[in-house]
C-alpha cells in the first residue's frame, strides 16, 4: 500500500527492478522500429517532432533575418513567400498538432487510466510511419522547389496561380492528418475501455479529459480538411475545376471548409495544454485543482463549440454582414470557457503551498501568455476591429501568443515534468529554471511589438514593408534570438541529464497520478501489478483542508497496486 | 516617417468608430491582464512554501458559486463587448445614397481605378475629402484585398465577384494602400496611394486628367456590339425587357423573388442569366460569361445604370 | 492457429467491443470525409441550379441504378459473412465472404465501363467538354472526384475482405477474430456512402 508518499529525494535509490525497464526491455533497432509498446512510439515521435521543430524555427529564423531591414536582402519574393509556408506548415501540422497529444500523450494516457498499453498498439506504430512518410513527402515538396500558397492554401491561387509543389505539399498534410485520426481513435477507444477498475470517468486526470477532448475534434475535423485539400489536389493534378472562378467557382467555398476544420484544429492546439498546465499547477501548488467539475465542462465546450466560429477568419473576405455577426457572437461565446479554466488554475494557487521548479515556471508563463493571446483573440473578434487588423502582424501575433506562448511553454513544462518518469533522470533545476524565465522574456519580446506593428497596419506575409514599421520588426527580430537560446537551451540541459543526471525515484515531484506508482522508467508492461482507484485525483491534502505551511501535507496517490 | 508612433492616422469617419472600440477593449483587457497578473503573483508569494500565510479549508467565500458567479461574468462581459461592436458595424453598414463610384480592378500585382468620368488611375486613388466614396471591386485572377490602414477600412477583392467598400475621409492627405491579401510572388510589393483632395482639388484634377471615353458610353458601344441592343431594344423576335430604369429597381423574378437590381444582380443577369429569370420572360438570353471581361463588364454596368435617368419607367 | 486474444486485452469479449467501437469511430470520421466533398456539391449545386440538372442527365442511370443494387446485395452478404464467421460456421462464412468480393469486383467492373463510357462521350472537365456552360464542368469534376475517392475506398475494402476470407480459409485466422465484424462495419459505410452519391449523381437532374 504505498498510500504514503515516498520522502522528498531525488537521490532515493531506484528501485531494484528498474533494471528491466521498457528502455531495457528489448535490445537491437528493430526492437525500436518495430515496436508496439507506447512509451518507445512516444519516443519515436519526440525524436521526429524535435527535428520538424527544428526546419520550422530554421525559417522562423530566416524570417526574422530578412525582416531585419525593410528592403529584400537574404531572400528572393518568391523564396520568402515559401519560407513562411514552410514556417506555417512545418510548426502547425507537423509539430505542434502532434506535439502533446502523440509524445506526452502516447507516453502517458495509458499510465494516467493504469492501462498496459494503448487499445490499437499496432495501430499506433503505424500512425507513426504515416507521420514519417508524411514529413518526407513535404521535405520532398521543400527541397524539390517549395511551396508558396502560405498555410492556408487560398483558392484560386492555390489551385490555378501557384506554380509550385502544392499538390505534393497538399498530400502530405492529408497523409498527416490520417495519422492524427489514427492516434484520435486509438485515444478514443483506449480512454472508453481501458481505465482501471475503479478510475470513473470524473476521477480522469485533467490531462485524459483534455486529450479525448482533443481526439474527438481529430475525428470530426480532419477529414473535412482531408476532403477540401483532395478537391484542391485534383484541380492542380486532373484539371477538375471545383474552384476554378472562371468555371463558375466559388472564391469562397474553399475557404469555409479549410477553417471549418482550421478553427477546431486552433483547438486542437490548445487542449492538450491545458491539460498539462492543470497537472503542473495542482502538483507544485499542492492543492486539489479548484472546481475539477467546472475544467472538465469547459473542455468539453470548446471541443464542441469549436466547431461553429469558423466564419471569423472570414470577416473581410464577403460573407454576408449578418453570417459575421453570427460568427463574432460565437467567438465571444466560446471565450467563457477558456475563462473559467485560467481563473480555476488562478485559485488552484490560492492557499496552496507553493514551489518553483521549473515545470511551474513554465505552467505559470503560460497562464500569462495564454491570457495576452486570449485576450487579443477577443480584440480579433469584434468585426470592426478585426476588419483593420486581420492580415496584419496584429493576428500573427495574436496566434504566436497562443501557439507559442501557450502550447509551446507547456509542452516544454509537461516535458520538464516527466521527464524523469520517461528517463528515470533528473536534470540541473537552476538551468532548467534559467530556461523557463529566458523563454518567458523571449517571447514577450520576440511577439509583444507585432501587436503594436500589426495595429498601425503592417500586412503579414510581406517581405518588404514601409521603413517605418522597421524599428518593431528590429525588436522582434532580437527577441527571436533570445527565444531560440530559451528553445535550444533545455535540449543541452535534457541530454546531460541522460548521462549525468541523478536517478529519479518513482515519484520525484510526489504527484498524485498513477504514472507516478510505477517505476522510473516503468516496466515495459507500464505497472508490476494492476493498480485499483479508489479516489479522485490530485488528493494533495485531506479533503476540507489545505496543506501545512511548512511540511508537505501527506498526499494520497490516486490508487493502490492489488 | 518620422519618430515612433504607436497608432496610426484616423483619416477616415469609421476610424474614430473603431478607434474608440480599440480603446475600450485595450482597457477592458489590461484590467483583466492586471487582475489575472496580480492574482497570481500575490498568490504565488503568499502561499510560496513556508510562508507563514494561512492554509486550511478554503473560506466558504470561494466555492462553487464563485464559479458560477465569473463565468456569468464572463460571459455578460463578452456579450456586452459583442453587443457594442456589432451595433458598430451594423450602423456603419447602412448605404448613403448618392456615393461617388469609382470602380477598382485588381490584378498580380497592380491596382487600378477607374472613376465615373472615365478617368483611370493605377496603384493610386484620388478622392474628395468628405464624400461618400464607393468602391466597386473585382479581381482578374487571385484574391487580393484593399487595404488603407488610415482609413481603418479592408475587404477582400474576389475573382469572379463583385465586392463594395463604402468610407468617407476626413483628412486631406496621401495615405497608403496595401494588398493585405496574399497573392503570390510580388504580393508585398501590391501597393500604392490613396490621396484624399479638398472637393474642389478633386474636380480640378479629375478634369485634368487625359479624359478616357466615359464608361456609360463605352458600355453603350459594348451593347451595341455584343448585340445586347438587338434583344433588348424593341426586337421582334425576342421579347426582352426593356433595361431603361432597371438599375436600382425592384425587379421581380419568375420564381416568385423580388431582387433590387444592383450592381451584382446585373452582373448575374449578364454572366449567368439562367439564375434569376425576370417574370413574365423566357429565359433565352444567352449567358456572356468568357465572352465578356471585366473590364467591359465595368462599362456595361455603368452603362444600364446611366438609363437610370433616361426614358419612362 | 493462432489465439484470438491479442495485449493488452485480457477478455476476448472486451476486445471484440474495442474492434466494433474502434471501427465506428474510424468509420464516422471517414463519413465526414464524403460529408465535406458532399458540402461542396451541394453548395455548387445551389449556386447554379440547372447546370447541375443539365449535368446530371449526362450521367449514365443504368449503370448507376444496377451498381446501387450490386453493392446492396453485397453489404447483405458481408454482414451475414460476418454473422457466420461469430457463430463459428466456417462454410456459410466463408460462401458468404465470397460472395461479397464478387459483387464489390462487379461493381468496380460496371463502373470502369461507366467511366469509360464518360471518357469517350467528352464528360472530363476541360478542352473540348460535352456541354459548352461551364459550370456543368464543377459538377462532373465532383462526379469523377467522388466516385473516384468511393471506388478507391471500395477497393480497400476488398483487399480486407480478401485478405480476411484467405486466412480463415487457411484456417490462419481464428473465426472468432473481432476483425470481421470490423470489417463488416467499414464495408457498410462505403456501401452507405453510395447510397448517398446515386440520388444526387445520377437522379438530381432527372427529376
Ligand atoms: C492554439 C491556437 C489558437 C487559439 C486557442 C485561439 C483562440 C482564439 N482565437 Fe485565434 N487564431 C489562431 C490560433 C488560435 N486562436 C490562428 C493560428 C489564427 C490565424 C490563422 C491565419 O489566418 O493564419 C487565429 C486567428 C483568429 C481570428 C481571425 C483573425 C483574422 O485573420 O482576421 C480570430 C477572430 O475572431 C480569432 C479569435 C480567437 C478567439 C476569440 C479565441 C478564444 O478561444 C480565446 C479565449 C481565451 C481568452 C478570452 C483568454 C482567457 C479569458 C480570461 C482571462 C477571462 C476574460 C475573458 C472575457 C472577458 C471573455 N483568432
Ligand atoms: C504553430 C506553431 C508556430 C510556432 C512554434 C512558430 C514559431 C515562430 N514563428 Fe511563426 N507562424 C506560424 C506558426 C508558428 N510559428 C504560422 C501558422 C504562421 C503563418 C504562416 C502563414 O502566413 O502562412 C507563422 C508565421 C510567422 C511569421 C509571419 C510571416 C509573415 O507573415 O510574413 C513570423 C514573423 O516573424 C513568425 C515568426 C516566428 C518565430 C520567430 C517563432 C519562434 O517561436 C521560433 C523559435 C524557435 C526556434 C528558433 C527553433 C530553435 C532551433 C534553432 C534556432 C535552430 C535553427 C537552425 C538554424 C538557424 C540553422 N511566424
Ligand atoms: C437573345 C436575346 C438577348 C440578348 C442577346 C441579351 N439579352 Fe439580356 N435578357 C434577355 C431576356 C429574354 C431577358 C429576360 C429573362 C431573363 O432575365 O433572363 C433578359 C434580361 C436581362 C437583364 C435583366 C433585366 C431586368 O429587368 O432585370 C439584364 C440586365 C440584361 N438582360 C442585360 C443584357 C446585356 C448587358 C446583354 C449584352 C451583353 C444582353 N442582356 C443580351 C434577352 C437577351
Ligand atoms: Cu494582391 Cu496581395
Ligand atoms: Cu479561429
Amino acid at each position: 500500500m504505498s498510500e504514503i508518499a515516498t520522502p522528498h529525494a531525488p537521490t532515493a535509490p531506484a528501485r531494484p527492478h528498474a533494471g528491466d525497464s521498457y528502455l531495457t526491455a528489448e535490445q537491437g533497432i528493430a526492437s525500436w522500429f518495430l515496436t508496439t509498446d507506447h512509451k518507445r512510439i512516444a519516443l519515436l515521435y519526440m525524436a521526429a517532432l524535435t527535428v520538424f521543430f527544428f526546419i520550422g524555427g530554421a525559417a522562423a529564423v530566416a524570417i526574422r533575418i530578412e525582416l531585419v531591414t525593410p528592403a529584400a536582402d537574404l531572400l528572393s519574393a518568391d523564396g520568402y513567400n515559401r519560407m513562411f509556408t514552410l514556417h506555417g506548415l512545418v510548426m502547425v501540422w507537423f509539430f505542434l498538432v502532434p506535439s502533446i497529444p502523440n509524445t506526452l500523450g502516447n507516453f502517458l494516457l495509458p499510465l494516467m487510466i493504469g492501462a498496459r498499453d494503448l487499445a490499437f498498439p499496432r495501430l499506433n506504430l503505424f500512425s507513426w510511419y504515416l507521420f514519417i512518410g508524411a514529413g518526407a513527402l513535404l521535405l520532398f515538396a521543400l527541397v524539390a522547389g517549395g511551396v508558396d500558397t502560405g498555410w492556408t492554401f487560398y483558392t484560386p491561387y492555390s489551385t490555378t496561380y501557384s506554380n509550385s509543389y502544392v499538390l505534393t505539399a497538399a498530400l502530405a498534410v492529408v497523409l498527416v492528418g490520417f495519422s492524427s485520426i489514427a492516434t484520435g481513435v486509438n485515444f478514443i477507444a483506449t480512454i472508453h475501455l481501458l481505465r482501471a477498475p475503479g478510475m470513473t470517468w470524473f476521477r480522469l486526470p485533467l490531462l485524459v479529459w483534455a486529450i479525448y477532448g482533443t481526439s474527438l475534434v481529430i475525428v470530426l475535423a480532419t477529414p473535412v480538411l482531408a476532403a477540401v485539400l483532395l478537391l484542391v489536389v485534383a484541380e492542380r493534378a486532373f484539371g477538375l475545376p471545383v474552384f476554378d472562378p472562371a468555371r463558375g467557382g466559388d472564391p469562397l467555398l474553399f475557404q469555409h471548409l479549410f477553417w471549418f476544420y482550421s478553427h477546431p484544429a486552433v483547438y486542437i492546439m490548445i487542449l492538450p495544454s491545458f491539460g498539462v498546465v492543470s497537472e503542473l499547477i495542482t502538483c507544485f501548488s499542492r492543492r486539489q485543482v479548484f472546481g475539477y467539475s467546472f475544467m472538465v465542462y469547459a473542455i468539453m465546450w470548446i471541443a464542441v463549440i469549436g466547431f461553429l466560429v469558423w466564419g471569423h477568419h472570414m470577416f473581410v473576405s464577403g460573407q454576408s454582414l449578418y453570417v459575421s455577426l453570427a460568427f463574432s457572437f460565437l467567438s465571444f461565446v466560446i471565450a467563457v470557457p477558456s475563462a473559467i479554466k485560467v481563473f480555476n488554475w488562478t485559485f488552484t494557487l490560492y492557499r496552496g503551498q507553493i514551489t518553483f521548479e521549473a515545470p511551474m515556471l513554465y505552467a505559470l508563463g503560460f497562464i500569462g501568455l495564454f491570457t495576452i493571446g486570449g485576450l487579443t483573440g477577443l480584440v480579433l473578434a469584434s468585426i470592426p476591429i478585426d476588419v483593420h487588423v486581420t492580415d496584419t502582424y496584429y493576428v500573427v501575433a495574436h496566434f504566436h501568443f497562443i501557439m507559442v506562448g501557450g502550447a509551446v511553454t507547456a509542452f516544454y513544462g509537461g516535458l520538464t515534468f516527466w521527464w524523469p518518469k520517461v528517463t528515470g533522470r533528473l536534470y540541473p533545476q537552476f538551468w532548467s529554471r534559467f530556461g523557463a524565465i529566458l523563454m518567458f522574456f523571449g517571447f514577450a519580446f520576440t511577439f509583444f511589438p507585432m501587436f503594436i506593428m500589426g495595429f498601425l497596419g503592417m500586412p503579414r506575409r510581406y517581405q518588404v514593408y514601409p521603413p517605418e514599421f522597421q524599428v518593431w520588426h528590429i525588436l522582434s527580430s532580437a527577441g527571436a534570438v533570445i527565444l531560440a537560446g530559451a528553445y535550444l537551451l533545455p535540449i543541452g540541459y535534457l541530454a546531460w541529464s541522460l548521462f549525468w543526471g541523478k536517478r529519479a525515484g518513482d515519484n520525484p515531484w510526489e504527484a498524485t497520478g498513477l504514472e507516478w506508482q510505477t517505476s522510473s522508467p516503468p516496466p515495459r508492461d507500464n505497472f508490476r501489478s494492476p493498480p485499483v482507484v479508489d479516489t479522485g485525483p490530485y488528493d494533495y491534502h485531506p479533503d476540507g483542508e489545505g496543506p501545512h505551511h511548512t511540511e508537505r501535507a501527506p498526499h494520497r496517490m490516486q490508487g493502490r497496486q492489488t | 516617417m518620422s519618430g515612433i508612433s504607436v497608432w496610426p492616422v484616423a483619416a477616415s469617419e469609421a476610424a474614430g468608430k473603431v478607434d474608440a472600440i480599440v480603446i475600450f477593449l485595450l482597457v477592458i483587457s489590461g484590467a483583466i491582464l492586471a487582475l489575472v497578473g496580480a492574482l497570481v503573483l500575490t498568490f504565488s508569494i503568499r502561499y510560496r512554501r513556508g510562508s507563514s500565510a494561512r492554509r486550511g479549508a478554503l473560506p466558504e467565500l470561494v466555492n462553487r458559486e464563485v464559479e458560477v458567479g465569473w463565468t456569468a461574468a464572463t460571459l455578460l462581459l463578452a456579450l456586452f463587448i459583442f453587443a457594442w461592436a456589432g451595433s458598430t458595424e451594423l450602423s456603419a453598414f447602412q448605404p448613403g445614397p448618392d456615393a461617388l463610384e469609382i470602380h477598382v480592378t485588381a490584378k498580380q500585382w497592380m491596382w487600378k481605378a477607374q472613376h465615373p468620368n472615365g478617368a483611370r488611375e493605377i496603384d493610386a486613388l484620388h478622392v474628395p475629402r468628405g464624400e461618400q466614396v464607393r468602391l466597386l471591386m473585382t479581381s482578374e485572377d487571385a484574391i487580393h484585398s484593399f487595404f488603407v490602414p488610415a482609413f481603418r477600412i479592408k475587404q477582400d477583392v474576389l475573382p469572379g465577384r463583385l465586392t463594395e467598400l463604402r468610407f468617407r475621409a476626413t483628412l486631406t492627405g496621401e495615405y497608403t494602400l496595401f494588398c493585405a491579401e496574399y497573392c503570390g510572388t510580388l504580393h508585398a510589393r501590391m501597393g500604392g496611394t490613396v490621396t484624399v483632395m479638398e472637393p474642389e482639388d478633386y474636380a480640378r484634377w479629375l478634369a485634368a486628367q487625359p479624359e478616357g471615353d466615359d464608361l456609360g458610353r463605352e458600355g453603350r458601344a459594348l451593347f451595341v456590339s455584343l448585340g445586347c441592343a438587338g434583344c433588348h431594344e424593341g426586337s421582334t423576335v425576342v421579347r426582352a425587357p426593356g433595361l431603361a430604369g432597371v438599375y436600382g429597381r425592384a425587379v421581380n423574378l419568375a420564381d416568385g423573388r423580388v431582387v433590387r437590381a444592383d450592381e451584382a444582380y446585373i452582373r448575374d443577369s449578364i454572366l449567368q442569366p439562367k439564375r434569376d429569370v425576370v417574370a413574365g420572360y423566357q429565359p433565352l438570353m444567352p449567358s456572356f460569361a468568357g465572352l465578356v471581361g471585366e473590364d467591359e463588364l465595368v462599362r456595361l454596368i455603368a452603362y444600364i445604370r446611366s438609363l437610370r435617368t433616361e426614358g419612362p419607367s | 492457429m493462432s489465439e484470438a486474444l491479442r495485449e493488452p486485452w485480457d477478455s476476448l469479449r472486451r476486445q471484440r467491443e474495442a474492434a466494433s467501437f474502434g471501427m465506428w469511430i474510424y468509420v464516422s470520421s471517414e463519413a465526414l470525409l464524403f460529408a465535406g466533398l458532399i458540402l461542396a456539391f451541394a453548395a455548387n449545386r445551389f449556386l447554379h441550379p440547372e447546370a447541375f440538372a443539365a449535368a446530371g442527365r449526362e450521367t449514365n442511370v443504368i449503370y448507376g441504378t444496377v451498381n446501387t443494387l450490386v453493392l446492396l446485395t453485397s453489404s447483405l452478404t458481408m454482414a451475414v459473412g460476418a454473422e457466420a464467421a461469430r457463430a463459428r460456421l466456417r462454410t456459410l462464412a466463408l460462401r458468404a465472404l465470397g460472395a461479397t468480393l464478387v459483387l464489390g469486383l462487379a461493381f468496380l467492373v460496371i463502373k470502369g465501363f461507366e467511366w469509360r463510357e464518360d471518357i469517350l462521350q467528352h464528360l472530363v472537365p476541360g478542352p473540348g467538354f460535352k456541354l459548352d456552360n461551364p459550370e456543368t464542368q464543377i459538377f462532373f469534376a465532383l462526379y469523377w472526384i467522388m466516385t473516384a475517392l468511393h471506388g478507391l475506398h471500395l477497393t480497400g475494402g476488398l483487399g480486407a475482405v480478401g485478405w480476411l476470407s484467405w486466412q480463415a480459409w487457411h484456417d490462419e485466422r481464428p473465426l472468432r477474430s473481432p476483425a470481421f465484424e470490423a470489417v463488416a462495419l467499414y464495408w457498410h459505410l462505403v456501401d452507405i456512402v453510395w447510397v448517398f452519391l446515386y440520388p444526387l449523381l445520377y437522379l438530381g437532374g432527372r427529376t
